[in-house]
């Protein structure tokens, strides 16, 4: 409903009000008079009537008097046909590029994931007066610079999709790292994935991201063995959510089906393929292969390098990450730390996790590398 | 609405470029001015010719130079009217020297 008032009015501050004032005389007259035979329909008219009064009181700027020509509308008049689905309209305004990235966070949680102000500041651990200023700030941005309300056009879409779908993966992984204390934005970032596979079923892209999320978030509680980190290897494998893995997979599916080859499909199916009995190791490296040319990231590298390592070679995977230029990455030198102990150079093994150690940035993983260094 | 294009030019861009190359790049820019949505713009002179003046408690001072002390030089505008801000930053990024190591601010004018 939000996302047909934001369309029809072009301002997030006014939809919103206009809503409020719907609800609230909702919550007034239902209980009196019973509820509507279409509540949907009878909310969005009421809200649109309100915020058009509003407008008529207010005298605002002359790009408002193309509303103040329309009529009222009769609940009789408008149908549930009629009330457009406009939230991938509203995903692509929350994620514009000319928003700062963390106002695209915050909007789109605001606006498609029905999060409070106050669960959005505890989310990302900002008072909820600084929220509430980053979320002003991007309303104000988009109405004032004319940020349009509606789907990119062809040429643009591309890149505006991925816009999205970094911002989804990135609340995804504010959800992921951390402990189970906070807001489940995990939750709510498969939640949005999943409106937005719906509302475009023809992007693979759209499909491979909601695949990896599902896939890595069915083996949320085998990640912890209380407040210890556990490999993927050594996983429980029974506390792993079979239906979020099974979503996920039907998902990466459709994927495939649609020929994608993307990042968040090659990913995707990374991630099945390491919920299989037995990994099919060379298969991995191969798609971190094709990932690593599509990003030209050290990282995807790194993962390929290990991939190659769990395949047997890991005299080809030292020497991959050697010519890594990631010094600064702690999982560069945890991973040397591996492969030189496996080939049985331990001193050399004991500076790389050291050197791990230095950059870790959680108590989970110093108390891993820790252990690492004392069983050498 | 209306968009001013400012133009932040990396110094000496057009140096490295090829007599033909000039030529195109001058021929975009007339382009731009020529576009039915222009509704403006000027071509500043050299940096060399910056005078930056401030009033402070009622005294007039002048100093020699560019207000802005950046790599980038500004080094003119435009004024568009475009229907939205994508419709404006597609116009930007034909400004020549966004693609020559530049950058283009664009903001929307306080219309009344």
């Amino acid at each position: 409903m939000l996302a047909s008032l934001v369309g029809f009015l072009r301002d997030f501050e006014l939809a919103e009000e206009a809503a409020q004032e719907a609800f609230a005389l909702a919550a007034e007259r239902w209980p009196r008079d019973g509820v509507p035979a279409n509540p949907g329909a009878w909310l969005t008219v009421t809200a649109r009537n309100r915020a058009i009064d509003r407008i008529r009181r207010e005298r605002t700027l002359a790009a408002k008097t193309r509303q103040l020509e329309v009529p009222e509308v009769t609940i009789d008049e408008l149908d549930e046909t009629v009330i457009q689905d406009e939230r991938l309209e509203l995903i692509f305004t929350c994620c514009h590029p000319a928003l700062a990235l963390d106002a695209q966070v915050a909007l789109t949680l605001r606006a498609l994931g029905g999060l409070s102000t106050e669960e959005i500041a505890r989310a990302f651990l900002v008072s909820e007066e600084a929220m509430k200023r980053r979320l002003s700030r991007a309303k104000t941005k988009i109405k004032a610079t004319g940020i349009p309300f509606a789907v990119p056009a062809g040429h643009l879409l591309a890149d505006r999709l991925d816009a999205v779908l970094a911002v989804v993966y990135l609340i995804y992984n504010e959800g992921y790292s951390d402990l189970p204390t906070r807001v489940d934005l995990a939750g709510e970032a498969i939640r949005l994935g999943r409106v937005l596979a719906a509302l475009m079923p023809d992007e693979p892209e759209a499909h491979g991201l909601l695949a990896l999320m599902q896939i890595q978030h069915a083996r949320r509680e085998a990640r912890f063995a209380g407040e210890e980190l556990v490999l993927l290897a050594d996983q429980d494998r029974s506390l792993w959510d079979a239906q979020e893995t099974a979503a996920g997979r039907t998902a990466l599916q459709r994927a495939l089906a649609l020929r994608g080859r993307g990042p968040y499909v090659l990913q995707a199916a990374i991630a099945s393929l390491q919920t299989e009995e037995r990994i099919d190791w060379n298969e991995v490296a191969a798609l971190y292969g094709q990932l690593a040319q599509l990003t030209r990231s050290p990282v995807v590298e790194l993962n390929r390098a290990v991939a190659v390592a769990q395949a047997g070679a890991t005299e080809q995977a030292l020497e991959i990450v050697d010519g890594l230029d990631l010094d600064d990455y702690q999982y560069l030198h945890s991973t040397r730390g591996e492969l030189l102990r496996r080939l049985g150079r331990t001193v050399e093994a004991r500076a790389a996790y050291e050197r791990a150690l230095r950059l870790a940035s959680s108590e989970p993983e110093r108390r891993f590398l820790a252990r690492r260094i004392a069983e050498l | 609405m209306k968009y001013a294009m400012l133009i932040h030019e990396k110094p000496g861009y057009t140096d490295a470029l090829g007599e033909d190359e000039r030529k195109d790049v001058f021929a975009e820019y007339m382009a731009l001015t020529e576009d039915p949505r222009a509704r403006g713009g000027a071509r500043l002179q050299p940096v060399e010719t910056a005078t930056t003046v401030r009033v402070r408690d009622g005294q007039t001072l002048s100093t020699d130079g560019p207000y802005a002390d950046t790599k980038e030089v500004f080094g003119g505008y435009y004024v568009f009217e475009a229907e939205d801000l994508d419709e404006a930053i597609e116009l930007a990024a034909r400004i020549p020297a966004a693609r020559l190591g530049g950058a283009i601010e664009v903001r929307p004018l306080v219309e009344r």
